[in-house]
């Protein structure tokens, strides 16, 4: 089955690191990286540009209204999301247990894949 | 990162909503300092053992708020807050809060605060010291040595500053539009000012001015979220990130500067030129220009080119145009004088800066363009005569090393052998 780990956190907090403190979150997490990545157990990930560069389409008329800003204000914010390939959800609890050491601090939402299109880039 | 860490940086980016809210409260700059301060302390405590709250911000305007009322004695039974550490569990409490700090009156509360930091009485450094204090949160030590003055110097200047804004009277009714349309412009301008303090230090400054330009950014994106749909903010944000973005590149070990054509380009940051773009192209979406996205859109340009014979000078050109038109300045003028010169030559970019000398006449750069532009000319002794004069206005070894070096590559170039 695959997941998607949703990477919540607080933008605030992750935009003041230095990028001494940054690189080393990075590279903790790059160490799980790895080992999944030769488990063959890690899809796409992304990583996100702060909100402020956001822009939301509301389709929810007929002529879409362009806003600035992401779609929902929330107290932590949708920072970038890893695709996972996981025989059960408790070993993605246990996958994502692995990046909150990496990088503690806001949440990670975990959430089935119903339809994985690999793209073309 | 350790918890301990990890929690202060929590703590810094609560700061200006919490202050801002407590100053609301108690109306009093100092008060809403200590409350804060104090629920710092208590988070500090708390946190570790009953975890860090879903809304640290709210945590702490609760926490000081009560804090605070302790402390006047000015509570009345029905005010009375529950006690904090109780506040984590208390999801429903918290919620209230939080929904309340969402409100309109929350963003206000935020550019107030900015805002009384920009009184127009005060001198630019000074305004920049109570942002970073109040604001930031740095220490007085951290921002004495970003000034090269000493601590106490800067503790006094700091008092002094306060008392200043203390007398000012800004009233705390949520502001009209016209009015906050006027407070983010001052609010813009003292950060681009704390930007550039950081920005333009060289030598033995750079180290220890770099976290100004580090704190402006942090306050341009506060100032984004919440007014994401500002055209001058996100110009604001993207000018400094991307002229930030070369930072490594622009001084050399030395702590000389090393011009845009000579950087290299390998050393700019890719993630800050990234975020600086998206922003400009949002911005100029709204088809409303300003000087910062005007500005924004011409360091874009210097950004967006692989090495220097790329950049799109004919576009820089008619920028600096269309800034010359919203903000007539004869520096914005000496600016798009160089680009004048690399698509029309250096007699139409001499032609555009000599009716600017009598306003430039004190002026470094002015006769380090004009000089170089005598020099392409072949009028060898008039330029000989701008870049000394250019070296005597130099404001520090740095840009008086910039000249010389400028002038001697010319001088290099023109002696090479013509075909």
């Amino acid at each position: 089955m695959l997941y998607a780990i949703l990477c919540y956190h607080f933008e605030d907090v992750v935009t003041s690191w230095t990028q001494e403190e940054d690189d080393a979150v990075m590279e903790r997490l790059g160490v799980i990286h790895q080992k999944l990545r030769s488990d063959g157990k890690l899809g796409p990930a992304v990583r996100l540009l702060p909100t402020t560069t956001a822009t939301t389409l509301k389709k929810d008329r007929e002529a879409p209204l362009v806003i600035d800003g992401p779609f929902a204000e929330t107290k932590e914010q949708l920072l970038g999301f890893y695709v996972i390939d996981g025989e059960s959800l408790d070993e993605v609890v246990g996958i994502a247990r692995d990046f909150a050491r990496a990088n503690p601090g806001g949440s990670y939402e975990i959430r089935p894949v119903s339809l994985y299109l690999p793209g073309s880039l | 990162m350790s918890e301990l860490a990890s929690i202060e940086s929590a703590l810094v980016a609560a700061r200006p909503q919490a202050v801002s809210a407590l100053l609301r409260y108690f109306r009093d700059l100092d008060s809403a300092e200590e409350a804060f301060q104090e629920a710092c302390v208590r988070a500090l405590g708390s946190w570790p053992q009953r975890g860090r709250p879903r809304d640290p911000a709210a945590w702490l305007i609760f926490v000081g708020r009560n804090v605070g009322i302790d402390t006047v004695r000015r509570q009345i039974r029905q005010q009375a807050m529950p006690p904090d550490d109780l506040i984590s569990d208390l999801d429903d409490a918290e919620t209230a809060i939080a929904e309340r700090l969402d409100s309109e009156q929350y963003r206000d509360d935020v550019l107030r605060l900015l805002f009384i930091c920009c009184h127009p009485e005060l001198p630019t450094t000074q305004q920049i010291a109570l942002a970073l204090r109040i604001v930031c949160g740095l220490s007085v030590g951290q921002i004495a040595r970003a000034f090269l003055v000493s601590e106490s110097a800067m503790e006094q200047r700091i008092t002094r500053a306060k008392a200043r804004i203390g007398q000012a009277d800004i009233p705390f009714e949520p502001p009209g539009a016209a009015q906050r349309a006027e407070r983010l412009s001052a609010v813009a301008a003292m950060i681009y000012l704390t930007f550039n303090e950081g920005y333009s230090a060289t030598g033995e400054a750079v180290t220890p001015r770099r976290p100004l330009c580090d704190e402006a950014l942090r306050l341009a994106r506060l100032l984004l979220k919440l007014y994401p749909a500002e055209p001058e903010v996100m110009g604001l944000a993207a000018l400094m990130l991307l002229q930030h973005a070369r930072a490594r590149a622009r001084i050399a070990e030395d702590g000389s500067i090393v011009l845009l054509e000579d950087q290299d380009r390998r050393l700019w940051d890719r993630a800050m030129i990234e975020e600086g773009l998206e922003l400009i192209d949002k911005a100029m979406h709204h088809r409303s220009p300003g000087p910062y996205q005007l500005q924004a859109a011409i360091a874009a340009l210097h950004a967006m080119a692989e090495n220097p014979e790329e950049t799109d000078w004919r576009q820089i050109d008619l920028l600096y145009a269309t800034l010359e038109h919203l903000q007539p300045s004869p520096v914005v003028t000496l600016n798009r004088a160089v680009a004048v010169d690399k698509v029309r030559g250096p007699q139409a970019a001499l032609a555009m800066i000599e009716p600017l000398a009598p306003r430039l006449n004190g002026y470094f750069h002015f006769f380090g363009v004009k000089g170089a532009l005598l020099l392409k000319l072949g009028r060898r002794q008039e330029a000989q005569a701008a870049f000394d004069r250019a070296i005597a206005l130099a404001n520090s070894p740095a840009e008086a090393a910039h000249i010389r070096s400028h002038l001697d590559r010319l001088i290099r170039n023109s002696e090479a052998p013509r075909a």
